[in-house]
């Protein structure tokens, strides 16, 4: 009989830590098949963050270490001096790029960082347990904004693809969602290709996927892919913010 | 072997790419922005890099990733920048991940000033960053010596897996002085750090088990197993590390304990107060951590006072105190805010010390 299906080698046969319904797991599968497709799994270092996925060494198939908080675009930036032959990737939460590690995220952009970094944005902070995140909606509630994100106090929620395309060494800039089939099929594309891009020796490549956090939501997994259609994608629209001309 | 007339910082630089280092990742931080400067024109043609960090936190990283995967860093910077690393020197210990970092240290607290100090020995000495941890810190009197240490510093990094610290200040980054620089190492090649370094992040390739570097221990047993083995290392580190040298006579009523700028200065005194018919001895700590306590408890029954001669509000006093165990009296000499002593101004209040006690 003929296989159709296999679960990537670049995914290890573990259950993962992270809680139903969220889409950590998507994000890690698209990745690991990517880097499979391509040959790339036994050329690839990749940095984890602080937040629930600092444990994606777990998961992940290959060379990876653990970053201090909002630092692993400075720790691949090191990496990437030393094996500039290697596939190289940040994978980061929102609280870790957009809040404390904003510093790092706009300076390897800056300096057209030869490695990819994969943004999840489920606009809380998870590992914690709820916090308001430099992405958390107006209105959406949070253990640190109890009666929801008042822009009086907070601000408004940080745009970071729109951002970080202001930045000439940021080459390939995607934002994608993670809440459907068709979504998910797209997301896969973009990873791939801002990989493409990290090997063609481009510059920095950054995809953004809007993600669930049904724990600190409060939702359903369900009604948090929903979330992630109603709520979000209005405000975060999806697209390619930046791309090579001959793509 | 050619002498030639160098500047601190620079010939910091370039010991630090004799001794092999590769990478270099810093933030600009008087009194110490030399190095930087020197690294980002000399650096790449070794076949090296440079990045001007964005800030110290980034810089420290970077270089925990580049040593993260198999090659030599080496950062430097000054005091304030210094607290700024401390994140980083933490993680690497934890993670056991070898770099060299150089501190040209100034006048605290806050951003002080750009006059050199030792107010960073507690900082430097006592971890400094979160957890249980410890770099080995060495401290040079001269611009040779930091040039010898800080080649030999990678090879003690390697060994331990641990970051090592020079502790310089801003007189020694700032001065010039005539030096003998060593032979420049061979960068290591890809197949030399998978093979010298099996641990480090190169890629799987052909190993059989990918290699996975890590901080995060949930589990309180798993945790405690794990401070537990860095402690062992921390261990044999005291055994096997300890470094410091005596000067002038070690039977005499003064002894004096200094490192770094402050152990030249001493060293001026004491030939000062012998003209004046005070003999004086004095204990030179090369490492500061592990501090040597072996001299200590060597002390002659003709000491009166050893006095802890120091840039700072009384720092390494703490260590000298624990070492002399409570045999003799101990008194302060310091100076702070960037100010100097003299070595007269150090004769005078160490024999007015010895009178105080007679």
């Amino acid at each position: 009989m003929k296989q159709v299906f296999a679960v990537t080698r670049g995914m290890l046969p573990a259950d993962t830590s992270y809680c139903p319904g969220c889409t950590h797991g998507v994000a890690h599968r698209l990745i690991m098949e990517c880097l499979d497709e391509m040959g790339e799994l036994e050329n690839t270092i990749a940095v984890s963050p602080i937040g629930c996925s600092i444990v994606a060494h777990q998961y992940m198939n290959i060379d990876m270490c653990e970053s201090a908080h909002g630092r692993a675009p400075a720790v691949a930036s090191g990496i990437r001096r030393v094996h500039p032959d290697k596939t190289v990737f940040t994978y980061q939460g929102d609280g870790d790029l957009a809040s404390i590690g904003m510093g790092e995220i706009i300076h390897a952009a800056h300096r057209g960082e030869k490695f990819t970094t994969f943004f999840i944005n489920n606009a809380i902070y998870g590992m914690t347990g709820g916090q308001m995140a430099p992405t958390t909606l107006l209105g959406q509630k949070a253990t640190t904004a109890i009666y929801g994100r008042q822009k009086e106090k907070a601000g408004s929620p940080l745009r970071i693809c729109e951002m970080l395309s202001t930045v000439e060494g940021a080459v390939y800039v995607e934002r994608v969602a993670l809440n459907s089939p068709a979504n998910v099929r797209k997301a896969k594309k973009a990873i791939r290709n801002a990989l493409e891009v990290q090997k063609r020796g481009l510059g920095f490549s950054f995809v953004e996927m809007l993600s669930s956090c049904p724990t600190n939501w409060g939702k359903t997994p369900y009604d948090a892919l929903q979330w992630i259609q109603d709520a979000m994608i209005p405000y975060y629209p999806l697209g390619v913010f930046r791309k090579p001309e001959d793509m | 072997m050619e002498k030639i007339l160098m500047k601190g910082n620079e010939a910091f630089a370039e010991a630090a790419m004799r001794g092999g280092a590769g990478y270099y990742f810093g933030y600009p931080i008087t009194p110490q922005n030399e190095i930087p400067e020197y690294m980002s024109h000399e650096l790449e043609k070794t076949g090296g890099a440079f990045i001007q960090a964005e800030s110290e936190l980034a810089a420290v990283n970077m270089a925990y990733g580049a040593a993260a995967a198999g090659g030599r860093a080496f950062i430097s910077s000054s005091s304030p920048g210094l607290a700024l690393m401390q994140e980083g020197i933490s993680f690497m210990c934890s993670v056991e991940v070898p770099v060299v970092i150089l501190n040209v240290s100034r006048g605290g607290p806050g951003v002080g000033g750009i006059q050199p100090g030792q107010a960073d020995y507690m900082q430097a000495t006592r971890g400094g960053g979160n957890g249980d941890y410890h770099v080995p810190v060495y401290a040079p009197s001269t611009i040779q010596e930091a040039i010898d240490m800080i080649c030999s510093a990678y090879d003690v990094a390697d060994r331990y897996r641990n970051p090592v610290m020079v502790l310089a200040d801003g007189m020694m980054g700032q001065m010039m002085e005539p030096v003998v620089l060593p032979p420049a190492r061979k960068a290591s090649t890809y197949e030399e750090i998978r093979r010298d370094k099996p641990w480090s992040l190169t890629g799987k390739g052909d190993r059989e088990e990918r290699n996975v570097l890590k901080s995060l221990r949930l589990q309180p047993d798993v945790l405690e197993e794990h401070v537990m083995h860095l402690f062992e290392k921390y261990d044999r580190m005291e055994k096997e590390l300890v470094k410091y040298e005596t000067f002038g006579n070690m039977d005499s009523e003064i002894i004096f304990v200094a490192f770094g700028t402050m152990s030249r200065l001493v060293a001026e005194s004491i030939e000062i107060l012998a003209e004046r018919g005070i003999s004086a001895g004095m204990i030179r700590p090369i490492t500061l951590w592990p501090f040597p306590v072996k001299p200590f408890e060597e002390l002659s029954p003709s000491t009166k006072v050893v006095i802890s001669a120091e840039l700072s509000m009384g720092q390494l006093i703490a260590d000298v105190k624990a070492s002399v165990n409570g045999r003799v009296p101990v008194r302060l000499i310091n100076r702070v805010g960037g100010i100097v002593p003299s070595s007269i101004e150090i004769a005078d209040r160490a024999q007015k010390h010895l009178e105080e006690l007679a």
